[in-house]
């Protein structure tokens, strides 16, 4: 039975199309994907997110554990701040890719992938060096209200100084009356905030904050747009983009993992795949022909299969066809040409800069 | 949910409306609602041939793909161009500007095992049972 988050009756009862994902029953869209998509590129939308799970390292040992079991840099990231990073394996696959809060040095909580909750809080739990892990992810519920107008949104049910918040960073503070943890975060390439509240307050806070973005055009938002925002940022989806079989590096994810930090599960592994070079990187392409990219259509080089498409779509804000792939290094530099094989025909594409989208400033 | 009395359905949810010996197809407004925005389709040419019950072509949203299934057997005599650049219109418009193929039949038998609206509705409420 696929689990509900405490949101589930307000996206039933707001025309939430429900499907399964990764063991959830969410929105994948109300209105429509399209017309979600360009509220939050052009005003603002809301989703709930709260199938996200948080795991907590608390204790003298936190940071030290944590710093451990992550690619990146945590004595690099201030109180107060969050950072991006992945958790690795000793052979360097990827576990999950998460967002740490550092409230503290003995308090940082961990955001992880719905699929992975349990995967990802056995593994840490089992590598918790002396630090107190406690897996939360039931007690909280978490909404992203994302676009360029959301500031403007969120400012009126706070007394929070929303311009002191930068990006990245996250403070504690009242909304609406639900006590939260107020992110500037986000997973759609806007500007907009991630708001973590016990998982009870989740649909009086959703009903505030469609109520203050009324005069916007504050849209609801499902997994639909969540996914094309995120694909036209070229940001990784664990389980499309990469899972336990890739590593970061090959991912494209070397900018979130720092080999001279110390060590930490996977690093000699990374180490060793960085000086012997990778047999294939994840890249962002476009189609020259039309046809959409779709995850498991094949690289074609010469007619011969290389790779493999792991994300594709045809970009709501673009207009064309956009993907990510893995490629063979000869492939990856920017202006390389191959071909997608679309049901037996081959797309010509064009490996492009990204993200795909540039934000409007 | 737009079922016009005119046309036959399939099990498939594509439509189809007969004339003489065409039979012009598309899909539901039940399809086209369950796909979402359509952003992209892919259709054969004109002289290609099709076969009852196997795909004539692709539609697809942000999200999926969906296989398009001729309700007859014949040869596509005139195929709705203008679909290509604007997909939108089968979600606007699925049963007149929304068309997508013209086909040519050759067993003027072979309509009459397809649904009418009638039968198509109880399909549709089977389904969703």
């Amino acid at each position: 039975m696929a689990q509900r988050t405490p949101l589930y009756d307000v996206h039933v009862r707001a025309g939430g199309r429900i499907v399964e994902f990764a063991g959830w029953q969410m929105p994948v869209q109300y209105e429509g994907i399209l017309a979600e998509h360009a509220a939050v590129r052009e005003r603002v939308g809301l989703f709930d997110v709260s199938h996200m799970g948080e795991v907590v390292f608390r204790g003298p040992k936190a940071l030290e554990a944590l710093q451990r079991v992550f690619t990146n840099d945590l004595a690099r990231c201030a109180d107060g701040q969050a950072q991006y990073g992945c958790l690795c394996r000793e052979e360097g696959g990827i576990v999950d890719d998460v967002v740490v809060y550092r409230r503290a040095a003995d308090d940082l909580l961990v955001c992880v992938n719905a699929a992975n909750r349990q995967k990802d809080f056995e593994w840490l739990h089992g590598h918790a060096f002396g630090a107190d892990v406690a897996n939360e992810s039931d007690a909280w519920s978490q909404l992203a209200l994302q676009g360029p107008r959301a500031a403007e949104v969120l400012q009126r049910l706070t007394s929070v100084r929303l311009s002191a918040v930068g990006t990245y960073r996250f403070t504690n503070g009242d909304v609406a009356g639900v006590t939260c943890l107020l992110a500037r975060t986000g997973y759609t390439g806007e500007d907009g905030f991630e708001l973590f509240s016990a998982s009870e307050q989740g649909p009086k806070l959703w009903a505030a904050l469609m109520e203050a973005g009324r005069a916007e055009g504050i849209r609801p938002c499902g997994l639909g747009a969540r996914d094309s925002l995120r694909l036209e940022m070229a940001y990784r989806l664990y389980g499309s983009d990469m899972d336990d079989g890739t590593t970061p590096l090959e991912a494209g994810l070397s900018w979130v993992v720092k080999l001279d930090k110390g060590d930490f599960i996977g690093r000699q592994a990374m180490q060793k795949q960085k000086e012997a070079g990778l047999s294939r990187k994840l890249v962002g392409f476009t189609l020259t022909e039309p046809g959409i990219p779709r995850h498991g259509h094949a690289v074609l080089q010469d007619g011969k299969p290389v790779g493999s498409v792991t994300s594709g779509t045809k970009s709501p804000s673009l207009g064309t066809s956009i993907g990510l792939a893995y490629v063979p290094p000869g492939l990856a530099a920017e202006g390389s040409t191959f071909a997608v094989d679309i049901r037996g025909r081959a797309a010509a594409a064009k490996v492009v800069k990204t993200p795909f989208y540039a934000k409007k400033k | 949910m737009n079922l016009p009395d005119d046309l036959k359905y399939t099990k498939d949810h594509e439509w189809c409306r007969i004339k003489g010996n065409r039979a012009a197809v598309g899909i539901t407004d039940h399809a086209q609602d369950q796909l979402g925005d359509i952003v992209y389709v892919e259709l054969p040419e004109v002289g290609d041939a099709v076969k009852k019950g196997e795909s004539f072509g692709v539609v697809e949203s942000t999200k999926a793909v969906s296989e398009l299934f001729s309700p007859v057997s014949g040869k596509v005599v005139e195929v709705n161009d203008p679909l290509s650049d604007a997909p939108e219109t089968i979600n606007e418009d699925p049963y007149e500007e929304g068309w997508m193929i013209q086909v040519e039949f050759a067993d003027a038998k072979e309509p009459d095992a397809l649904m009418d609206a009638a039968a198509y509705r109880k399909y549709l409420e089977e389904e969703s049972e």
